[in-house]
Order: structure tokens, then sequence, then C-alpha cells
């Protein structure tokens, strides 16, 4: 306060308010024109008429919506997409529970440089990542070559639902493991050798110490990953070749391809409802748990 | 089920899962060197063909450029705005300072596929599509936040005794904003700058909406030539693309720790 208080003085032209107006109005301009605007629009335009040729008729209709109801094909794709996310995230939690358990017992140079390489994958762009994954689901790849070494016939895996399955679960596994990491606060090592010296089988311990205190990360890493698979496009873009429909691919299909903005952005406001949906269970979540 | 810390099932366990992790970016270090027609692991022979046709590739170098500007322009953007305006929401008490802070923070909220179909729309009608103003302005909205984020806990933590020191001591407020403040805020600013540079730099689905023929970025010229053909070519720009993100990480543990960056 000093800094603020003082430097105002200086200038008695200025007050303090007039200071902290001028010093946010960039970040609010960016803020309004980039995200505030955009998403009050996007939400008209879902109430907007879509005209042959890529125009759109400024009508107040709920169409779009009553449409993306009665269409069998809409209502499998949205159910798919939060089957297919239910399941990701369900595998993410199973595979990156083991990592974060280890991450939060280790300690010094070693348990950094496990976090850089929980992080690394994080930060390398999605596209690398999932052309990392066509190169080892390929016919030509080595899960592929392994398979067939044994001399079994291996799954199609490639421009499926099965090759999406399996990026999509590792893209989205650094983030369940930091979510996990940050929740396993709790998890005091004395109170695992409590329940193990009064005589708890290792089960036990995990079942009923170590899971109940975990699950608040638990909540946070499947929400996280929930709304990010639900939302993932590059994935099950690329390697779905096609053939994968889920509502991020089919937003950019009708925005770029069909040009039905209308229906895009009805689709949009679909993703941020279900989004706020999973808000809802997850909260819900919490309170059960305290 | 034994998992304790000194079980080897445990230990085996996590480093398959860890190679689950982190293969998808290791393979592509051999591919990249393979000398083969199409995409096979293992490679048949190895050559450096892919890196040549990389560097032949025009549309691919342009398109480097232009992310490499881009990431330049929003990471000094970024900064100049943000460190006022975390500034101002940290050190000034007035009403409604945690909602203005959601608030600006708000669009990492949103899925990316979203906000790029709102962005479409609206620079549409602005003219901003396919521009280098629009794909600046498009970055910040999502660059800005992490800035923000980083620099406002930078400041919250920052020990004040010196800037006091220096105020009672007879410093004008702006030479010790210039001189204390902000020296002492160096390792937030050099962690912000490289997230927004990776930020701007890697994003890509918000851009897709937003590039076209005219002005295209390096992830989303990859991004079409993957959905295209999938030929080792990519694995070639892939490490390029890796070496240089982990040289930014490198910057960002050096100046305030991964876990304090990300985890926070």
């Amino acid at each position: 306060m000093t800094t603020a208080i003082a430097l105002t003085r200086s200038r008695r032209r200025f007050s303090d308010h007039q200071v902290a107006i001028a010093l946010l109005l960039p970040i609010a301009l960016i803020n309004v024109v980039g995200f505030m605007l955009p998403i009050f629009n996007l939400a008209r335009f879902s109430f907007n008429r879509a005209t042959t040729g890529g125009g759109i008729e400024n009508v107040l209709t709920l169409e779009n919506w009553t449409g993306l109801l009665r269409d069998p094909f809409y209502l499998e794709l949205i159910l798919n997409s939060i089957w297919i996310s239910l399941g990701v995230t369900l595998c993410a939690l199973v595979l990156s529970y083991p990592i974060a358990l280890y991450l939060h017992r280790s300690s010094g140079t070693w348990r950094t440089f496990l976090t850089v390489l929980v992080i690394s994958p994080l930060l390398t762009s999605a596209v690398v990542r999932t052309y990392g994954w066509i190169a080892i689901l390929s016919d030509e790849g080595p899960v592929v070559g392994a398979i067939k070494s044994v001399g079994l016939t291996p799954p199609p895996l490639m421009f499926n639902i099965n090759g999406v399955f399996i990026g999509l679960t590792e893209i989205l596994m650094p983030y369940m493991i930091l979510a996990l990491m940050a929740g396993f606060g709790r998890l005091d090592p004395k109170v695992e050798e409590a329940a193990r010296t009064l005589g708890a089988t290792p089960w036990q311990c995990f079942r009923r110490v170590i899971l109940p205190l975990t699950a608040p990360g638990i909540a946070l890493g499947c929400l996280l990953c929930f709304v990010l698979a639900v939302s993932s496009f590059i994935t099950p873009k690329l390697m779905g070749g096609g053939r994968v429909f889920l509502l991020a691919t089919e937003i950019y299909d009708q925005a770029i391809v069909t040009l039905n903005w209308p229906l895009a952005s009805t689709l949009s406001i679909l993703v941020l409802i279900i989004f706020g949906a999973a808000l809802v269970a997850y909260s819900a979540v919490l309170k059960r748990l305290d | 089920m034994e998992i304790h810390k000194t079980s080897w099932l445990m230990g085996l366990l996590v480093t398959v899962l860890f190679i689950y992790l982190l293969a998808p970016v290791i393979l592509v270090f051999p591919i990249s060197f393979s000398g083969d027609e199409v995409l096979r692991f293992p490679p048949t022979s190895w050559s450096l063909r892919w890196y040549e046709a990389l560097f032949d590739n025009r549309d691919m170098l342009r398109a480097f450029w232009t992310s490499l500007t881009l990431a330049f322009v929003v990471t000094i953007l970024s900064l100049v705005i943000g460190i006022p305006a975390a500034w101002v929401i940290v050190r000034m008490e007035f009403k409604g300072r945690d909602l203005l802070f959601n608030v600006f923070t708000a669009p990492l909220l949103l899925p990316t596929i979203v906000l790029g179909l709102a962005i479409l729309i609206v620079f549409a009608s602005f003219g901003l599509l396919a521009t280098m103003r629009g794909l600046v302005l498009a970055h910040l909205v999502v660059s800005l936040p992490y800035a923000l984020r980083i620099l406002a806990v930078s400041l919250a933590t920052q020990d004040r005794s010196c800037e006091e020191a220096a105020l009672t001591l007879g410093a004008k407020p702006l030479s010790v904003f210039f001189r204390v403040t902000l020296p002492m805020l160096s390792s937030g600013i050099v962690a912000a700058a490289a997230l927004c540079f990776l930020v701007s730099f890697d994003e890509v689905v918000i851009t897709l909406f937003l590039t076209g023929p005219r002005i295209s970025t390096l992830p989303v010229e990859l991004y079409d030539y993957v959905y295209n053909t999938a030929d080792p070519m990519v694995a070639a720009a892939s490490v390029l693309l890796i070496l240089l993100t982990l040289g930014v990480i490198l910057v960002v543990e050096r100046a305030m720790g991964l876990g304090r960056a990300f985890v926070k």
C-alpha cells in the first residue's frame, strides 16, 4: 500500500483510483474484445438461423436447440463424447494414481527430476504428441509389430476410437498427476504407519486410509480430465481419421467446412453446459466428502 | 496390492507407467533419423533426409518465422500489460479485487475449441482474420491469464521491507518500482515470459480458426501436414520443437522452480 499511496501523492493530478484504472485498462480491453464479447456473441448466435451458403439470419429461434435434440446423429455424438470422456478420465485416474503416489513419497532431486518428466509432455505441443501416438499405433509401428511377432492378429488401432482412447488418456495424464499431487498434501506417512502398526493389511490401509485422504485430489483430477476430454480436438481429429465424431471435431467441421456458425455455436454452448454440469457434480462430491 | 515406498512391484509399475507417459515424445527422436519413405518403427535405414526435407520446405520455414515473431510479440506485450495489472491487483486495495482477478484469468477456464470459434465469429466482422494483429490479440487472450497469475503470486510473496526502506530513505515511488520492485520480481518475470512464449508458440486450436493460406503458424502447418501425410518429416520438426520446449523449461526451472510455476 505504501508504494501505491506514495506513487499517487507524488503526482497530485491523479487519484489512486485513476492510476489503477489506467494500469488495468489494456488487460480489460483485451478481456472484453477477445473474451467477453466473443462469448456473449456465441450465445446469441446459437439462437440465430443459418441460411444456405453460410449466411446468418438475425432472428430469435430455438431451431438449433430443438434440431440438435431431435437428430439421432447429434444425440449419439453427444452421448458418445460424454461416455468416451468418462472412460478416458477413469483410465487416466487408474494409470496416474501410482505415479502421483510415488512422486508424493519421493524427495529431493529425484522428485524434481520426475516432476519435470511429468510436466514436459504437458508443455509439448499436442500435435507432436498425437503424431508420436500415430507413429506408435500405425500399421508399421512397434505395437502392431510386437503383436504380430507373437503370432496374433493385432486389433485395428489407428483411425478409430481405440487409438483416440489410448492417445487421449496419455495426453491427459499429466493434468491428472498434477491434480492428484496437489490433493495429496493431507497424506501424512505417519498416518499410514499408524494404520499398519495397528494391524491393518496393506489393502485395508489403502482402502480405509490412503484412498479417503486423497479423495479430494481424485475429484479435482477427474473434473479436470473430463472437461479437457470433452473439449479435446487435436487428438480425435488426427487419430480418428475422419471416422470418430466427437463434440469438438463437429464444432470445427460445422464452423470451417459447413460454415454453419449458428449450429457450431449451439454445440459450443452445449460443451459449456456439460462443463457446468461437471462442476456441479464436482462440488456435490466435495460436499459429501466433508 | 502392496503399495509402499520400498516395494519393487510399485517401482516396476511406476516405470511402466512412465514409459507409457513418455513414449510418444521419446519415439519421435529415432523416427526423425529414419531413412524410410514412410512412417515405420523401427526404421529399416537411417539418414538425415527428413531434416533436409524440413529445411527445404518453404511453407514450414515461413510458418516457423511467423510463430517465432508472434511468440516474441505476445510475450513482450503480455509482460508490458501483465506487470502493471498484477501490481494494481496485488498492491492496491479496492472493492472487487478478487472478482477482477477471476475475470481476467477466466479465459483459461474455457475450452480452446469454444474460445476459438467465438473469436473467429467476432474477428470476422472486425476484419482480423488471417492477420498478424488478429493472431497477436487472440494469443494475448490466453497468454495474459498465465502471466497475471504467475506475476501476482510473485508479487504477493515478495518481501516488502526493501521497498519500504527505499521509500523511507527518500526514493521517489516510481524509481522504487523500477529499481527495487521490478528487479526483485525478476524470477517471476522470467517464468511468466517463458510460459507466455510457450503458450503462444504451441497454441494450435484457436490459431486454427484464425489462419489461412496467407498466414500460418508452425503448429497449424504441422497439424495440416499430419492430417494429410504423417511421414517422418514431422518427427524431425517435433524433435526441434521438443528441444526448444526443453530449453524454455530449463529457464523456468532455473528462475523459480517448476513446481511453484505450475502446481500453484
